[in-house]
């Protein structure tokens, strides 16, 4: 199995997101993550998908996303050409002793506290994968309470946009 | 995509009806206020529909009301949805018209369920309108609500749930241009009850917007030259033909270009007639009950040009042993076809129609070609066909040879007739014995299997071409599942025929029954025929519903009663031919072996290197087609077409 990125326009219409999730689900693909938002064209969303397939059955799924009437365009995002982030939000539990060494942690990974109580901390990251991953397996150690992370957002590097070509209306 | 909205087609901005059309059309600055029920009935007739199979209820009944003043447009009142759905797949598959059903909401709506599955693995062009339940209830679990366009996402090309009146005439539109373009499908349209009650302005022409949907690729022309060159270096190529052939009405660029190379043609079940069966080119059907040149020559190819074919299981066998020396060349329309199963040399994507034509054309600008071609590969096809002819064993037990009597009804029947048929092994037969010379003749339920298709099918067929005899070849299993639509067709004077392949069993499943379980026939006997009780008595059936029932139990009846069938044309016709339950189908190949596996009858496998004529053959084989591919056809006749250039 080998992690593929892909980048979805599709139409802002009701019902897309059973449509696209469907699709993977008949064949047997887990979604590894998921992220849906605008474009920054009217009516388009843009869909990130992370999935875990091997190279002849994700051509397959290509096909058949782009048969879907509402798909605009499918774009695969090689890791190296792409810029890859999460944005995870993580809530440690902390007392005076703990606190400071969590706020170290924070402070190594770039992170951000984005709220404070005495027995708890929020803390806030976007980064790529392996920068989240690491916090989190840094952060363990105190009791994480809550963790919320979206999927992950993706965006070819340099000048050029998914969106070229496209109708805008 | 160039422009911001996809063009209107043809048939969106003139339609077919233009006395329909043109009296409806909108002029001036204030478009006429119309209920969405009859913005439902305006956009049909608009669009040049002009029959539509439907059974109303509560979340349809307002578009019920306009109907009745509708001009153009005819409905025919079934009585089951399930009817309904799979009348306006043999309305499509018939006349290469897009079929239209309707429906109500929830039970309504999943009685088309079926049909709607049926069209998707078969790519016929169906139009479902069901009604849903008010927009404010929808969620609630109201009565008779089902999420229909949930529950039909994975089995429609694209479904559109309607709320507000003025979006019918653009879904509707939407929904007909998607059904009948690039790689026909079924296509949904919900509209809720609060819809169809309120009034929109009603805007016609619509301007379609789908800008995801790009249904024609350009063929690409080096992909077209790469494959005439392989087609013009091949040893032994076949041009494996599928049911996009037929969908595309290709048939006439697909002989052109059989002739031209004098390459064989196989054709698959959902191509039975794209291909004349009285060409020496064409081998007959492939696959699991295939005839065993078809079989083995796709088998032993050195290159498969597949046209609107998808490699399906009951094809391939066992799809890694297939065809193991061949090249492909893989003509669709739909680029996911492409590479699903098996990996082609050359993709090219396009409609069977273009492509095919491009082909020939490359092909004949090759020039060079050897004066016989493909002759050694003639030589072994015709050995085969010499050796294994397609034919039968008479039955042992004094019963009708089912084969026999489908024989009959092709030969006294003809080209001309359109020939629609269950699932099982009356399906088969009918494959293989009857004769098929044109697209469009031959009607079943191809990937879906959908025992119950026949009847209404046949139904739909007949509405689409009434000048035409149409039969329903049905088994006594599928009869029962759908034969209320003889009341359909005896009210409105559908005047079909229906032929009950009577083994008084679900014989398919008997076979394998009988093959693979040891004989041990679980569940598979109807009680219909020989020495049952006969629950029913399909003549008794036949009559209850006002159609001519006749029981046919002797061979020396079996014509009379097909002739009588054709010359009644003032009801529907059943004919019960009670038939032997020991028949099977064969050739067979055993499902998840490789097709080399092939059987020609019970335990005898085609040997590969026993190429003496004749010996394969029981003495008592009878074989029903003496003037087509079993008698041939010299290897001059074969290659003549390649000879013309």
């Amino acid at each position: 199995m080998s992690r593929h990125v892909l980048s979805l326009l599709v139409e802002d219409k009701p019902g897309l997101l059973t449509r696209v999730a469907g699709l993977f689900a008949r064949r047997g693909f887990n979604i590894e993550s998921l992220a849906v938002g605008s474009s920054e064209v009217q009516g388009l969303s843009r869909i990130t998908v992370v999935v875990d397939v091997e190279e002849l059955p994700l051509e397959q799924v290509t096909k058949q996303l782009n048969k879907l009437i509402n798909v605009i365009k499918i774009v695969e995002l090689e890791p190296e050409q792409s810029v890859l982030h999460e944005h995870v939000l993580v809530k440690v539990k902390v007392d005076t002793a703990t606190r400071p060494q969590v706020l170290e942690i924070v402070e190594l990974f770039r992170a951000q506290v984005v709220d404070v109580t005495p027995e708890a901390l929020v803390i806030e990251l976007v980064a790529g994968s392996q920068r989240t991953a690491g916090l989190l397996k840094m952060l363990e150690q105190y009791g994480i309470r809550e963790l919320a992370q979206s999927g992950l957002l993706a965006m070819g590097r340099g000048p050029k946009s998914i969106t070229e070509r496209i109708p805008r209306s | 995509m160039s422009s911001p909205t996809t063009p209107l087609p043809s048939a969106v901005r003139t339609p077919a009806r233009a006395a329909g059309g043109d009296q409806h059309a909108t002029r001036g600055p204030e478009p006429e206020l119309i209920t969405g029920a009859e913005a439902v009935v305006r956009t049909l007739e608009l669009l040049g529909v002009t029959d539509v199979f439907g059974l109303p209820g509560g979340a349809i009944l307002p578009v019920y009301d306009p109907l009745l003043e509708a001009k153009t447009l005819r409905h025919i009142l079934v009585r089951h949805e399930q009817g309904a759905g799979h009348a306006a797949e043999g309305y499509a598959a018939a006349s290469g018209r897009v079929g239209v059903a309707i429906a109500t909401s929830g039970p309504g709506a999943t009685n088309l369920v079926t049909a709607i599955a049926d069209a998707y693995m078969d790519s016929v062009p169906l139009l479902a309108i069901t009604g849903q339940v008010f927009s404010t209830l929808m969620g609630t679990d109201a009565f008779q609500e089902a999420d229909i366009v949930g529950i039909t996402m994975p089995i429609t090309k694209h479904s559109f749930l309607v709320k507000q009146a003025a979006d019918i005439p653009l879904a509707i539109a939407s929904a007909f241009h998607i059904a009948s373009t690039g790689r026909p499908g079924p296509v949904l349209v919900d509209i809720t009850k609060d819809a169809q009650q309120e009034t929109a302005p009603f805007v016609w022409p619509v301007k379609l917007d789908l800008p995801g949907y790009r249904p024609i690729a350009k063929v690409h022309g080096k992909q077209v030259q790469a494959a005439a060159q392989l087609l013009a270096s091949g040893k032994r190529p076949v041009l494996y033909v599928g049911g996009g052939v037929v969908r595309a009405r290709a048939d006439d660029e697909l002989l052109a270009l059989a002739d031209l190379t004098g390459a064989p043609v196989v054709t698959t079940l959902m191509a039975r007639g794209a291909f004349p069966d009285s060409h020496p080119s064409n081998l007959g059907m492939p696959g699991m009950h295939g005839t065993v040149p078809a079989v083995l020559a796709l088998q032993e190819s050195d290159l498969l040009v597949a046209v609107g074919a998808r490699f399906d299981d009951r094809v391939t066998g066992k799809a890694s042993l297939f065809a193991p020396d061949a090249k492909v060349v893989h003509i669709d329309i739909d680029p996911a076809e492409i590479g699903k199963i098996r990996t082609a040399e050359v993709p090219i994507v396009g409609d069977a129609k273009e492509v095919l034509g491009d082909l020939a054309s490359a092909f004949r600008d090759l020039g060079a070609q050897p004066a016989q071609p493909y002759a050694a590969w003639w030589e072994r096809i015709r050995s085969l066909q010499h050796q294994y002819p397609l034919g039968y064993t008479p039955t042992s037990d004094g019963l009708l040879s089912p084969q026999h009597v489908i024989t009959r009804i092709g030969e006294i029947s003809g080209p001309e007739a359109v020939y629609a048929s269950g699932v099982g092994q009356h399906q088969m037969w009918a494959a293989q014995f009857i004769r098929y010379e044109r697209p469009g003749a031959w009607l079943n339920s191809g990937g879906a299997g959908t025992m119950g298709y026949a009847v209404p099918a046949a139904m739909g067929a007949k509405v689409s071409q009434p000048d035409r005899v149409v039969w329903a070849i049905d088994g006594d299993g599928c009869f029962q599942m759908t034969n209320q639509e003889l009341a359909t067709c005896v009210i409105n004077d559908i005047p079909i025929k229906v032929a009950v392949i009577n083994n008084s069993s679900l014989g398919m499943v008997r076979q394998w029954q009988t093959l693979f379980y040891d004989g041990r026939y679980s569940n598979t006997h109807l009680n219909t025929g020989h020495g049952s009780v006969r629950v029913p008595d399909f003549v008794k059936l036949a009559e209850a519903y006002g159609a001519l029932g006749i029981r046919v139990e002797k061979e020396e009846d079996v014509d009379a009663a097909i002739r009588l069938a054709l010359e009644t044309n003032d009801r529907p016709v059943v004919i019960d031919f009670v038939v032997s339950a020991d028949a099977m189908v064969w050739p067979m190949v055993p499902q998840g072996v490789s097709n080399s596996g092939v059987q020609y009858a019970r335990d005898h496998a085609p040997s590969w290197d026993d190429e003496a004529p004749g010996s394969g053959v029981d003495p008592d084989f009878v074989m029903p087609a003496p003037e087509g591919g079993v008698e041939p056809v010299s290897e001059a006749d074969a290659i003549a077409g390649a000879e013309e250039r």
